[in-house]
């Protein structure tokens, strides 16, 4: 009998071709998603003359800098795509480009096509690649000198993460969704709550979800510090997988489902750390500060600083200065000067019909911008009539890419304007500099282009079904 | 990258929590080559808003005493280059986001770890000002303001910094196991490789 395992611990095992004597891992690297961003990788390998080992495995995409809107493109944002362009023909990798029915962004990208798959080990230069998790791949970010490292050798040397396991029991609310999950979980625990860890989601609000909605939830591990996210794959990773451009078919399609039922942790497995939520608990969520751990109910206030813990106080007291808020005021309150919907955390389908919900009929009373998460999403979003709901309520329908969640090509927003935003980060300077962000779900968004405040969705939702 | 075990020179504390890369290098910078040199980048809106901003006060600036959780947020190794090429060569801090530290040693920049109240010394202990700090990588020492201190490193990244070791240069030693493991990997799970 062998000691019940974590599904991390399984996964680790798959891929560790060496442990050194000093306790760090080599491990095998399954798939490696390169973008504009990893050109000062590409700049070490051709340093030292170095090919791309494999480059079967390895696949490139334009998203962060990837314009969105028509009209002229800056310099810098024009050579780093086509740098990317450049390097990716030279080393034979296949490159998902601006105008590929496949583009999009690289989380959103990865499954759709089915490059992500329940087991794999996944690696790509950008924090947000804990998203993959969502389908039990083991799935990190790294930095500039790993990519090097895993473009040369299709390996990366690790310490192995403790594990912690954050539970949510019961069901989520009406309107409630991965990303309030999200937001709460880290609000909890801190933004480094989870720093040094591999988290394994469970639950039965965690087996609710759809694919997308895990996605959400493992993409917004890494905010509340943690290495990666994972949750256990069953029917609904299966059902979505199946079919799509790079996943297994036929005999291959039989075994990988074999294979994959066997991902999840075992009954009496020991975590490092257990945390335990009660999904009924959690409201309509958003932040107020400028860091994801500063979130609150809808329904709450903006924080007093002085009642905050000590070590917080001038944390907070610098956030409300640069977002422009008092204590005490109601977050209903808070005018916003403009919407964003869109990002590796929620631009895929289902969150554009959930917005779609809430402002199907509705104006925006607030500008708006509505970039789907990839080339196919605003496909289906026009088929589904979801764009025309979002063009009717006055906001804009833009192209599949980072967008306004990151700064860098050329959707921003100006220096002291408030942002409702289905992001992931409202870091100060974030959005653009200056920028005021309040991360929440993309139907609070739309709550907020509606009203001109943040505002509360359920009532919003009331009698649509 | 030349490795190294002992730092002479100043500390400046930066009072803030939760630096996260954005702020270190806000993004639109990052399309530079490297080559040009990221140091005017590091911190740039919060030194360009506020003259007295300490790194501006003191641009020889070696170490950097901070609060928790810093370099969270993006992977952006340009943070770390933004650090390096201002010239620091050591962040004290309680705890670091994790994909940072690793940028961090891969470029020689030590995130040395201390507790949250040695970190509150000495930000009291060094204040607006600057004061003298040196920093010994193989006892895992420093001295910071007059306090001795010893902070908290892993074994590996310590050997790392000593060394200079480039992990591209290790692992091509492993290239027979590496390419062992990939053909019974996909022997064993076919299904593993991308179907098209």
């Amino acid at each position: 009998m062998t000691a019940p395992q974590t599904l991390f611990a399984k996964l680790w095992a798959a891929h560790e071709i060496m442990l050194r004597e000093d306790g760090t891992s080599l491990l095998w690297v399954d798939r490696h998603l390169v973008h504009e961003g990893s050109h000062h990788a590409f700049a070490k390998l051709g340093d030292r003359g170095m090919k791309v080992a494999a480059p079967d495995l390895t696949f490139g995409v334009v998203d962060h800098y990837a314009p969105t809107r028509a009209g002229e493109v800056a310099a810098d944002i024009r050579r780093m795509i086509d740098t990317l362009g450049q390097n990716a023909r030279s080393q034979g990798i296949r490159l998902f480009d601006l105008r590929d029915p496949g583009q999009g962004i690289v989380h959103v990208i990865g499954p759709e096509q089915g490059l992500t798959l329940p087991g794999l080990l996944i690696n790509c230069g950008d924090s947000h690649t804990s998203t993959h998790g969502a389908f039990g791949a083991l799935a990190f970010g790294v930095g500039a000198t790993e990519v090097a490292h895993i473009l040369a050798t299709q390996t990366i040397w690790q310490k192995r993460p403790n594990t912690m396991r954050i539970t949510i029991n019961g069901v989520l609310g009406a309107a409630v969704s991965a990303k309030d999950l999200a937001l709460h979980w880290i609000a909890k625990l801190g933004a480094d709550g989870a720093r040094g860890h591999a988290i394994e989601y469970a639950g039965t609000a965690v087996e609710a979800l759809s694919m997308e909605g895990r996605l959400t939830l493992c993409n917004l591990s890494i905010e509340g510090g943690a290495r990666l996210g994972l949750v256990a794959p069953d029917q609904v990773t299966f059902d979505y997988i199946k079919g799509r451009n790079f996943a297994p078919t036929a005999a291959a399609w039989d075994a990988a489902v074999n294979d994959w039922a066997a991902l999840k942790s075992d009954e009496g497995a020991v975590f490092d750390c257990e945390v335990t939520i009660n999904a009924a608990e959690i409201a309509p969520t958003v932040t107020w500060g400028t860091s994801p751990e500063d979130a609150l109910p809808i329904t709450a206030h903006v924080p007093d600083p002085a009642n905050l813990p000590a070590t917080k106080q001038e944390q907070a007291r610098a956030a409300l200065e640069y977002m422009g808020l008092t204590a005490g005021l109601p977050l209903e309150a808070v005018n916003v000067d403009q919407v964003f919907i869109g990002s590796c955390t929620n631009g895929r389908i289902e969150d554009l019909r959930l917005a779609a919900k809430v402002l199907a009929g509705r104006k925006s009373r607030v500008p708006g911008l509505v970039s789907p998460g990839s080339a196919l999403v605003k496909k289906q979003a026009e088929d589904e009539g979801l764009a025309q709901i979002f063009t009717d309520a006055g906001l804009e329908w833009a192209g599949a890419g980072c967008s306004m969640c990151v700064g860098m090509n050329g959707d921003l927003v100006g220096s002291g304007k408030r942002c409702a935003s289905s992001t992931n980060r409202n870091f100060k300077g974030r959005q653009g500099r200056g920028a005021r962000t309040h991360l929440m779900s993309p139907a609070m968004v739309a709550a907020a282009a509606v009203t001109g405040h943040l505002a509360d969705v359920r009532p919003l939702l009331e009698g649509r079904t | 990258m030349s490795g190294w075990t002992k730092i002479d020179g100043r500390a400046v504390a930066l009072r803030q929590s939760n630096v996260d890369t954005d702020q270190l290098i806000p993004a639109r910078f990052m399309s530079a080559p490297r080559s040009e040199g990221y140091g005017s980048f590091l911190l740039h809106d919060a030194r360009q808003e506020d003259a007295a901003h300490v790194l501006n006060r003191f641009a020889s600036a070696d170490v950097l005493i901070t609060r928790r959780n810093f370099g969270s947020g993006s992977s952006r190794e340009a943070a770390v280059y933004a650090l390096v090429d201002f010239g620091i060569k050591a962040v004290f801090a309680p705890s670091f986001g994790d994909i940072f530290q690793s940028n961090a040693v891969n470029n020689g920049l030590l995130p040395a770890r201390l507790s949250e109240d040695q970190i509150e010394t000495l930000i009291d202990a060094i204040g607006e000002g600057d004061a003298d700090a040196s920093v010994d990588l193989i006892d895992g020492s420093a001295m910071i303001g007059g306090h001795a201190l010893s902070f908290d490193l892993d074994p590996v990244w310590q050997q790392k910094l000593v060394n200079g070791w480039d992990d591209i240069d290790l692992t091509s030693q492993h290239n027979e196991k590496i390419t062992k493991f990939r053909a019974a990997r996909f022997a064993a799970h076919p299904w593993a490789l991308p179907a098209t």
